[in-house]
């Protein structure tokens, strides 16, 4: 680890929704996560539906009261229920949300969508005026166009217009929540190039949650890979894609479909059986033992520990990763 | 066109033309698409929203609501029949047996009142001459087919006990109950997760294999088309601009917005420094762009009059490669790829 503080640190965070008290079980969305992001850096959040990984990013930004743990963001820990707190913590941390209909105002132009937070900062008239042009073409939208509606705009323009309000206040981290994957296709490529030229010009840190891994591998420098609420692997984006070690990875990486009709037939694919269990009752020990081929006694005993793995420098939350070689058998 | 294949297409739709009205004017969502199913293949029809990828399956199935929406042009001849000209109790008939479909949302697709055994088996009851207990042996067995674990309790089960992923498993197994000629797949897997895809890739092609039926894969994933499809079709703005092979289409394609689009996919296992994006946005249907419809973001017209001034139609630009651009000769290097 390196003696500079990261831009975000959390430690075993955990987020359960339903009262203790309650007849229901809890759901346990989110189990004893730990993990880093440095300033300028891109992490990707990635999983499927249920397994914890935007929970993580609401609770980051202080949308959700986290049941356990502890957040740190820029050096200060995140006041969870104190609105001025997060109102000031909020102009350097900003999220932007998958769908880019449902996050704008449809009775609000898109001015008055991305001065608000100029004016509730404090700013003067005169100078939101020339901030939001800014901002527009910053996303590549045309300033003349700033007295006009979210419906008048295609859905990548939205997403544009989504990422523009993020940026307003200069922030230090996004926290981007499937940013592409409501739009078309010929579009995702536009925003995906959009948020690398930001980065690049203005040293933004990304927290990039998605279950897209084209995209993923494409934008990120790490990656997590979370299954029911907790990271099973957490290394570099050649660590990840290059020598997947947890089954689940593997088996995640070889369900994706590759756009080469003649390696048909030719990869080795792991199709997993059954569905993940429900986070209300999650299995005993390891999560996932229920769907791994690899899965002995000793996975339903013990929950194992995410930790770094002979011959390999990411980490692994698996009993078997040390006998499991990159490729996947 | 000329048939790719020898013998009689199973469906062949000539100058499809739908129209729908609307607050804005008569719009057309499909503007004389052309394109031919052979027995036992899988088509892939590839398009973005807008496209008029699902209103050409709509109007194959007769399922175009009317008003607002119109058939206005064009024939769908299935199995030589042209099915606009069908009365529609008798295209009830076809539809859910000789053509099934499959839905992307399979909890709007099933009653959540009735198990869902029950609704497989209504399937066959409502074609076919068949006991019930019969008719729920078989739906038992179709369960199974398509990997549904404990198919015997499953049966009788409603579909909210069951996860996206086995509710397509049933649509699947319902769509093949009465073993179809063509199954038309409209997004079959989008809503579902990676993992789950998997599964419902699987179960798509153990029911093809079951039933040797022809498929059409409407979808806007290229890795899925890559994986499953014998032919593809490409449609832009309401039309055909490509259709081909499914190797041809991915080496060598021969329109620029096919090109495009391959071009700008993030890839798995490869870092390019950036991405190569379409610019511009797809054309809505009421303000569609004149003559070509892909012309103000084409990075191949150069702004030639052209493009802008006569709408390109489909021409077989190399033996079984057909491409509606007018310089789709140009689009010919990349041949050397399919051929290393």
């Amino acid at each position: 680890m390196s003696a500079i503080e990261p831009l975000l640190r959390i430690d075993n965070l955990v987020k359960h929704y339903g009262a203790p008290r309650g007849r229901k079980p809890a759901i346990r969305a989110v189990n004893d996560i730990s993990l880093t992001l440095r300033a300028g850096e891109t992490l990707g959040l990635v999983g499927e539906s249920g397994c914890g990984k935007s929970t993580t990013g609401r609770c980051i930004i202080g949308l959700e009261q986290p049941t356990g743990g502890r957040i740190v963001f820029n050096g200060r820990p995140v006041e969870h229920g104190k609105r001025a707190a997060l109102t000031a913590m909020w102009r350097d941390m900003q999220y932007v949300f998958q769908d880019p209909f449902a996050s704008l105002n449809p009775l609000m132009t898109v001015f008055a969508i991305l001065s608000e937070p100029l004016r509730l900062s404090g700013m003067k008239a005169a100078k939101t005026e020339a901030r939001v042009s800014e901002l527009m073409q910053l996303v590549g939208l045309a300033p003349e166009h700033g007295n006009r509606f979210p419906h008048e705009f295609s859905g990548g323009q939205r997403q544009r217009i989504g990422i523009a309000r993020a940026l307003a206040l200069n922030p230090k981290l996004l926290i981007l929540d499937e940013p592409v994957s409501a739009l078309d296709v010929s579009i995702q490529a536009q925003v995906i190039n959009l948020l690398e030229d930001l980065q690049d010009r203005l040293g933004l840190a990304y927290l990039f949650i998605a279950h897209d891994l084209s995209v993923v591998s494409h934008i990120c420098d790490r990656i997590a890979v979370m299954y029911l609420g907790r990271i099973v692997e957490i290394g570099t984006r050649e660590e990840i894609f290059a020598g997947p070690r947890h089954p689940y990875t593997q088996a995640l990486l070889s369900a994706v479909p590759i756009d080469d009709p003649d390696l048909r037939g030719k990869r080795k694919r792991i199709v997993l059986q059954g569905d993940p269990p429900s986070p209300a009752n999650p299995p005993s020990g390891c999560a996932f033992r229920t769907r791994c081929w690899k899965a002995t006694e000793i996975c339903s005993q013990a929950v194992p520990a995410l930790e770094p793995k002979p011959q390999a420098r990411q980490a692994v939350a698996c009993h078997h990763a040390g006998t499991l070689t990159a490729d996947p058998a | 066109m000329t048939p790719a294949k020898p013998g009689q297409p199973l469906l062949s739709v000539e100058g499809l033309i739908t129209e729908f009205r609307s607050s804005e004017g008569t719009v057309r969502a499909v503007d004389e698409v052309s394109y031919q199913v052979w027995p036992g293949e899988t088509l892939a029809v590839v398009g973005e929203s807008g496209s008029g990828k699902s209103v050409t399956a709509m109007s194959v199935l007769g399922l175009i609501p009317r008003p607002p929406g119109r058939i206005a042009g064009g024939r769908i001849l299935f199995e030589g029949r042209d099915l606009l000209t069908v009365p529609p109790a008798e295209m009830r008939a076809i539809r859910g047996k000789a053509i099934s479909m499959i839905f992307q949302d399979p909890m709007t697709s099933l009653n959540p009142v009735l198990s869902v055994g029950f609704q497989i088996a209504e399937a066959m009851l409502a074609h076919g001459d068949m006991r019930r207990s019969e008719a729920a042996g078989r739906a038992v067995e179709l369960l199974r087919t398509v990997g549904v674990p404990n198919a015997g309790e499953r049966y009788h089960q409603f579909p909210h006990q069951f996860s996206g992923g086995m509710r397509q498993r049933a649509l699947i197994a319902m769509a093949i109950a009465n073993r179809p000629k063509l199954v038309i797949a409209d997004e079959p897997t989008t809503a579902l997760d990676v993992t789950i895809q998997a599964q419902v890739f699987e179960a798509l092609r153990l029911a093809q294999a079951e039933t040797q039926a022809a498929m059409i894969l409407i979808t806007h994933d290229m890795g899925l088309v890559a994986e499953l499809a014998d032919r593809v079709v490409v449609m832009y703005g309401g039309r055909v601009v490509e259709t081909t092979d499914v190797r041809t289409l991915f080496h060598a394609p021969r329109h620029p917005y096919t090109k495009g689009l391959l071009a700008s996919l993030p890839r798995l296992h490869e870092r390019s420094e950036r991405l190569t994006p379409i610019p511009g946005a797809p054309p809505s249907l009421v303000n569609r762009p004149t003559g070509c419809a892909f012309h103000p973001r084409c990075a191949h017209s150069a702004g030639r009059p052209m493009c802008r001034s006569e709408v390109p139609a489909m021409r077989e630009v190399e033996p079984r490669h057909w491409s509606a651009c007018h310089y789709a000769e140009e689009l010919g290097q990349s041949r050397e790829r399919i051929e290393a």
